[in-house]
């Protein structure tokens, strides 16, 4: 049994050691805006925050968690959901398909809480890992951006 | 070569209905009631909706019959609507239809969504406001002619009534002819409202806050979870035994199905089932699976390409496309000839979101929930398992990424054989593996070009390629007789879609031959952009080679080749225009660095039946060791009448870095008849540090529109090739261009 605080709420997830964290908000916790793509940390449909920091959930067993850790999802992000890469999002019209852009903002929210302005070049940096298969890269950029001077 | 016969939604109907009852709401749509008959409009709505109901509140919900898998569709088909009904975009919300036989073939693809239903679409919001007006003119007195719409606010010489309030009333059921539905006279373009206007996607919002529904976010009471284990070979494998001695520790674990799967979209599939996809998929990998390969074992990717060499050589079982004046005799009286032979690998979809299905049987009839592009197909497949039509219910998602592949429905076979076997509520997942290794990947092809010339100019044009054919697998209602005049000679247009090109041309002749060994071993799909999308890399790569040759700019080539002469009249003009925008807007013919060229193509994918007029031009520096990088892509597009020209230009940005992916990045390996990819690991389409600069913009025309979502792709590859070429003298003829490709070129 875990205590995790998910999106500012107490959560005890029961579920065997080595399950993905992924797993364990999506089924067990109905938190379905977090999507799994690859199951290897490979494409970053996945990501979330732990205690503040963008994780792979598909990577990240349960128990390697500690009680007590900050889990935010999408879901959690702003809550009203409009965190200004949200915001940013819908202005530049960012998402095709929109699968990976869960991921894609909560790996560009952990950019933005410590670099307010940050260059191309380290957006692209930060980015390189998500991966998005409607290639809304351009886009995704711009937004970045625009949500840093909001 | 085309297929403007198919059955398009409203085109083929008896009349258009529309109903009203005391239920509160008004449905229109065409009437299944013979035309003339009178329709009682009381006692609850008569006619099922098809487009779109009205409701007392004022809310407009229209039904999309199209998938909503990053275009924005609904929200395209909802102006369209809209515009005409003139009943507020602010009243406006979208409800994706399941599946519907009165919107005909229901299919999302080929780029046609808005090409298919702007007219009935138009004319269904014309013929609504139409029975609006009548309707408040004989609540408030006098005639429709003294009223007006605005917004979903009717006024005029009785006063002011809302289309909610009309609905709420109820109103006498109207039928207009099939004749009175062409007589609408719809609105000229500038008097658009809706039309042409950056309207925010509708599907965008839950998009950003993790509340859009996919398939894969479907969740049923009591139900379990389905991981396939992939058999060895991509297809044609059967189980023999399963020992699942090692699973049983996995705790969730339940038990293990063989799927058989009578209509072969899928082989030697295994699945795990558990209480969670995580113990599930554990399982599945302790599952010791023993196999009859099957005959496609030992298959290999370079054997498909030499099956593809052999039958283009040996002209076995081709079929005739094509045959314009006589481009055998003129190629013969030549002065001189060029030839060359374009190849292309195997690629894979890899949506993100992974095939998955959900499925519920109960009493006999099939809940299933899922994202799906081809849902004529999928009840057919469903039916054929035995289920009858109407106890058949399919609950469409938002799509994680199409792409072609769910136009294939083997994942909802697979889940529905599954909940048969185990008797309970399945949700079904395939693992990324299983994704990769068992996608439905666009054919190998090979294209040969011929051309001889005379005076310096084309004087014959042959094209002769080989690859899988989809439609022969997946949809063989698609095939069409080739002109021999022997019906049972077919062949698939849609692996030769684009070698139709718009140039004119003398004589000219089209071959093209099914690969049977491809066809078994390595089932094709229809992937973004389809048969233009190697067509035309072979086209416009040999447009170049004939400039090289012939001493001739490339870009006066083609601009005096667009003539638009006989058959080309109308399009070659409007291609030519948008080229030459292109090349002026790239700073084509300036001075380029050492290594650096600008290359170019022009497009009319998907059909000559509804094309896009698009042109690239790919700014490429090539560095001494083959590596090269692609700085800037210039593409436009005329597709007529745009909708929506922020989701226009999306899809035009989107897939000109899908050609780009596919062009640089992409790399199937098939070997021993499998799929060699696991993952994004070693299948690795583009990230953002490989995005160019991205100039894309718009040529506006008020023709009719076609589509956007995959000519950008098929003219990327072409101009990569061409300015490679023009930059080194490297002329790489097979895709994807690597490295060690275009190194052995120079």
């Amino acid at each position: 049994m875990k205590s995790l605080v998910v999106n500012g709420a107490a959560a005890k997830i029961d579920l065997p050691d080595g399950t993905p964290l992924l797993w364990a908000v999506r089924e067990a916790l109905n938190l379905t805006g977090t999507k799994f793509g690859c199951g290897a940390g490979l494409c970053g449909a996945c990501t979330v925050h732990v205690n503040g920091k963008a994780v792979r959930s598909c990577q990240t067993a349960i128990n390697s968690l500690a009680d007590g850790d900050e889990i935010t999802t999408i879901e959690g992000l702003d809550p009203a959901g409009e965190h200004p890469l949200q915001l940013a999002w819908i202005e530049e019209q960012v998402p095709q398909c929109g699968y990976c852009q869960s991921g894609q903002i909560m790996q560009a929210a952990e950019l933005l809480a410590s670099n307010s302005n940050p260059t191309d070049d380290e957006i692209t940096a930060h980015m390189a890992g998500n991966l998005c298969r409607c290639m809304t890269y351009d886009r995704i950029q711009t937004a970045i951006k625009r949500a840093a001077k909001a | 070569m085309t297929y403007q016969d198919k059955p398009k939604a409203g085109l083929t109907r008896r009349g258009f209905m529309i109903a009203a009852g005391a239920t509160g709401a008004i449905s229109m749509g065409y009437g299944l009631l013979p035309s003339g008959a009178h329709a009682a409009g009381h006692g609850g709505m008569i006619s099922p909706s098809m487009f779109f109901d009205i409701h007392a509140d004022g809310a407009v919900t229209v039904h999309v019959a199209k998938a909503e898998m990053g275009q924005h569709v609904g929200t395209a088909l909802a102006q369209v609507l809209a515009e005409e009904l003139d009943c507020g975009w602010e009243n406006i919300n979208i409800k994706y239809v399941g599946f519907d036989p009165r919107h005909g073939l229901h299919i999302t693809g080929g780029s046609w969504s808005v090409n298919w239903t702007f007219d009935a679409l138009s004319r269904a919001g014309a013929a609504g406001k139409i029975a609006l007006l009548e309707a408040a003119a004989a609540k408030l007195g006098g005639t429709a002619a003294d009223y007006t719409a605005v917004d979903g606010v009717i006024s005029g010489s009785g006063g002011k009534v809302t289309y909610g309030e009309l609905a709420a009333d109820g109103i006498e059921a109207r039928q207009l002819s099939e004749d009175e539905m062409k007589a609408l006279v719809l609105k000229a373009p500038a008097d658009r409202k809706l039309i042409g206007k950056p309207v925010p996607a509708l599907d965008i919002p839950d998009k950003v806050r993790g509340k859009a529904m996919y398939g894969i976010d479907a969740s049923l009471p009591g139900m379990v979870y389905a991981v396939p284990v992939p058999a060895p070979v991509r297809y044609g494998a059967s189980v023999t035994a399963v020992d699942d001695s090692a699973a049983k520790a996995i705790p969730g674990y339940e038990q293990h199905v063989i799927v058989t799967d009578p209509l072969g979209t899928q082989t030697g599939f295994v699945m795990a089932i558990a209480n969670s996809y995580w113990a599930a998929k554990q399982a599945g990998d302790a599952l010791k699976i023993t196999y009859d390969l099957g005959p496609n074992a030992a298959v290999t990717l370079a054997d498909i390409h030499a099956e593809n060499d052999r039958l283009i050589a040996s002209g076995e079982n081709s079929r005739l496309v094509l045959n314009d004046g006589d481009a055998d005799a003129a190629m013969g009286g030549a002065e001189d000839m060029h030839e060359a032979t374009y190849s292309t690998g195997m690629n894979i979809h890899a949506p993100l979101e992974p095939m998955n299905c959900t499925v519920e049987i109960k009493d006999g009839v099939y809940d299933i929930h899922a994202g799906n592009q081809f849902q004529t197909l999928l009840m057919g497949l469903i039916g054929a398992l035995g289920v009858a039509p109407e106890n058949i219910r399919f609950h469409q998602y938002v799509l994680g990424g199409g792409f072609g592949r769910r136009l294939d429905c083997d994942y909802v076979v697979q889940a529905c054989l599954t909940a048969q076997a185990i008797g309970k509520p399945v949700k079904m997942i395939y693992s990324r593996e299983v994704d990769m290794q068992m996608d439905f990947t666009r054919p190998a092809a090979t294209i040969k070009m011929e051309a001889g010339l005379k005076g310096g100019k084309i004087d014959a044009w042959k094209s002769t390629s080989a690859s899988a054919w989809a439609s022969a697998r997946q949809a063989p209602a698609f095939l069409a007789p080739d002109l021999s005049g022997d019906e049972e000679k077919k062949y698939d247009g849609f692996a030769v879609n684009g070698a139709d090109h718009w140039y004119t041309m003398a004589n000219q002749k089209i071959l093209l031959t099914m690969n049977e060994v491809a066809q078994g071993a390595l089932p094709p799909g229809h992937l973004r952009s389809v048969g233009p999308g190697w067509q035309f890399f072979a086209v416009e790569s040999f447009i170049d080679e004939l400039a090289a040759k012939t001493g001739t700019d490339p870009l006066e080539m083609r601009l005096s080749l667009l003539d638009g002469a006989g058959k080309n009249a109308g399009g070659a003009e409007r291609l030519k225009n948008v080229l030459s925008q292109v090349a002026e807007r790239a700073g084509y013919g300036t001075a380029q660095a050492a290594g650096t060229a600008i290359g170019l193509s022009a497009v009319s994918a998907q059909e000559r039946g509804s094309p896009s007029w698009t042109a690239c031009a790919a700014n490429v520096t090539v560095n001494a060791d083959g590596s090269y990088k692609v700085n800037k892509l210039t593409i436009a597009s005329d597709v007529g009448t745009v909708v929506n020209p922020n989701g226009v230009l999306a899809q035009i940005s989107g897939s000109a870095m899908w050609g780009l992916s596919i062009t640089s990045l992409e790399e199937g390996v098939f070997e021993e008849g499998a799929i060699q990819h696991l993952n994004f690991d070693s299948y690795t389409p583009a990230r953002m540090s490989d995005l160019p600069e991205i100039d894309a913009f718009l040529v506006p025309s008020d023709n009719y529109p076609t589509g956007c979502g995959e000519p950008g792709t098929t003219a990327v590859a072409p101009a990569i090739a061409n300015a490679i070429a023009t930059a080194t003298g490297a002329r790489v003829r097979s895709l994807p261009i690597t490295a060690a490709k275009v190194k052995a070129a120079m």
